[in-house]
């Protein structure tokens, strides 16, 4: 039993497990020790150590038959408090879901559960996945594993971003090899990002949305969180696949993503949008995205501008579309079938005291614009309109994709920041997303690769969008790019 | 777009959510101040433009109409509140 086995990736630690240097236990005490030694961190909602050691176990006398189950087999994961995970609390990040234990298992994670991963626990987030910083979560914030060295947040503690903090703090941190996020408008990408992790949002229909807990059904979608490009291939590989229990999930065969791994990608056209250089940029991030074209143009890409045209209308149409689709999925928490109930005189009474103690503040907020949005004489003036924008920008991206294979953007216009900061003013709040909601509107894949890293320390990431189910591209050249960068873990001051 | 006190109210009836009094008019505030974001979406012309529900497919595929799940009323139970007799219970509803 060694320490030495955290900063494995899960290609390191398939290869290990093949050769023996190592158990499949091994691993998951280590992780365990690992969990319950960063809990400072409040990654996790959940620790199930018993249920990893059972894994684990299953995993070394799978592979000591000779029938393991592939390059997942043994691997220890962490789970998004968003999946349902049978006879395990699942929260959601919400008062209102208190002591919910599903009688089932989300698509997803079972089947990462019969591709052999081990489950460590499951992870903090934004109430409902609706965050960018998991600062709004009943069970606390999470902190971010990396300190800033010098500038105004020097030693503070950082968001980890959302809302899939608890899994980017989780990886990033040591305290699992790789995790499951879920991204509705940018929620694996940009906390990805702020914790110098590989974040993937698959196509929108290529992991099945069956048993993850819903927050706007036509965006939400499953994806990997990883310390590697490699190790997202080989993880969206056991996560994705055709589900006949979600009518949206795409009937398309599931490749072996690893092999588009091949290092080549000379002739591959990249796109530079030129809306994306918005006014007030951060120069630090326009110099980390002038170095990512200048790594693809070396590596034998093709530069090529493009135009996405209607890229500034994206994020007031996601807060339409999204919120109304949340009013709607959020509708069946009302005390009667799980969770929290807050009694009441009448019924209704009963309702509208659980789901007003029950929902956090931004909850409430999304529900209650959703539900305007929604409203007798609103429906069209702003419904039917952000659906119509939306229509705009996907056209955008299809206009692009026929001179791209393609399309290379920061990932969030800032490093992580303070504890504390952009918390008065909702849409400042909203504006992490800028880069990432217009992918997740057309439902085309993104990835955030780690790429440098701010003057004051902390990791940026750089942001591939691709075709509709062309992953293999994107992870192509997401795999060039991590090479040109370089990336290497450490976190700061606290090293 | 500017939310009133009465609006929010009213919305807030609608999505069955209690409000108390005093955070009527900040809530309004910061509606107002969203919904006010919101608005630049007007200075785009989308006449005869599709509305998009969802990326995926348009056509929803279809199965055969037998049950494919069922007996587990026991494990859908467990994660009441309250259950009686195999039921869901609720506040009495009929006087």
């Amino acid at each position: 039993m060694t320490d030495d086995l955290t900063p494995l990736t899960i290609s390191d630690a398939r290869d290990g497990l093949e050769k023996g240097d190592y158990s499949a236990t091994e691993l998951a005490q280590t992780y365990i020790q690992a969990m319950e030694a960063g809990r400072e961190l409040n990654a996790f909602i959940t620790e199930t150590a018993d249920i990893a050691l059972e894994r684990a176990v299953e995993s070394d006398a799978r592979r000591a038959k000779g029938c393991v189950a592939g390059p997942m087999d043994g691997i220890p994961i962490a789970i998004k408090d968003l999946f349902c995970t049978e006879d395990v609390l699942t929260t959601a990040g919400s008062h209102i879901l208190d002591g919910f234990v599903p009688a089932y298992e989300s698509t997803v994670t079972a089947n990462l559960k019969n591709a052999g991963a081990v489950m460590l626990g499951k992870t903090n987030l934004d109430e409902f996945a609706m965050g960018s910083a998991n600062i709004t979560s009943y069970y606390g914030p999470v902190k971010n594993p990396w300190v800033a060295d010098t500038g105004p947040d020097a030693g503070k503690d950082l968001v980890p971003g959302g809302s899939s903090g608890g899994s980017a703090a989780a990886v990033s941190g040591g305290l699992a090899m790789a995790a499951t996020g879920t991204d509705t408008g940018g929620s694996i990408r940009q906390p990805a990002s702020f914790c110098g992790i590989t974040g993937l949002k698959p196509t929108y229909g290529r992991c099945s949305r069956w048993g993850t807990i819903a927050f706007a059904s036509s965006l939400d979608q499953a994806g990997p969180m990883t310390k590697s490009v490699r190790d997202a291939a080989i993880m969206l590989g056991a996560m994705a696949g055709h589900d006949p229990k979600d009518s949206t999930s795409a009937p398309q065969a599931v490749p072996d993503f690893e092999a588009a791994l091949t290092g080549d990608i000379h002739g591959l056209k990249v796109g530079i949008p030129k809306e994306y250089r918005v006014d007030g940029m951060d120069p630090e991030i326009q110099a980390l995205w002038d170095r990512g074209i200048e790594w693809l143009k070396v590596s034998g890409a093709e530069i090529v501008e493009v135009s996405l045209p209607h890229t500034k209308y994206a994020l007031a149409a996601y807060y339409i579309v999204a919120p109304a689709e949340a009013s709607a999925n959020l509708a069946r928490y009302d005390g009667v079938r799980y969770g929290l109930r807050v009694p009441g005189d009448s019924l209704d009474d009963m309702y509208m005291n659980t789901r007003g103690e029950g929902f956090g503040e931004e909850v409430q907020r999304r529900i209650l614009v959703g539900t305007y949005a929604l409203s007798s004489g609103y429906y069209d003036a702003y419904y039917i309109k952000a659906q119509k924008v939306r229509t705009l920008i996907a056209s955008d991206f299809a206009k692009a994709f026929e001179s791209v294979d393609v399309i290379l953007t920061p990932t969030a216009p800032t490093p992580a920041f303070a504890l504390g900061e952009q918390q008065d003013d909702p849409v400042a709040m909203y504006l992490n997303d800028v880069f990432t909601v217009p992918t997740s509107l057309a439902g085309l894949p993104g990835i955030s690769v780690p790429a440098g890293l701010s003057k004051d320390g902390l990791p940026l990431g750089l942001q591939l969008i691709g075709r509709a189910f062309d992953e293999e591209t994107l992870l192509r050249v997401a795999d060039v790019m991590e090479i040109s960068a370089g990336f290497t873990f450490h976190h700061g001051a606290e090293d | 777009m500017s939310l009133d006190k009465d609006t929010v109210k009213n919305i807030a009836y609608l999505a069955r959510i209690r409000v108390e009094d005093d955070k009527l008019e900040p809530l309004a505030g910061e509606l107002s101040a969203i919904m006010g974001w919101i608005e630049q979406l007007q200075e785009l012309n989308t006449d005869g433009v599709e509305p998009m529900a969802s990326p995926g497919a348009l056509t929803l595929p279809q199965r055969a109409d037998v049950v494919t799940d069922g007996n587990c009323r026991d494990g859908v139970l467990r994660n009441a509140p309250d259950a009686e007799d195999g039921f869901f219970a609720v506040p009495k509803v009929v006087e």
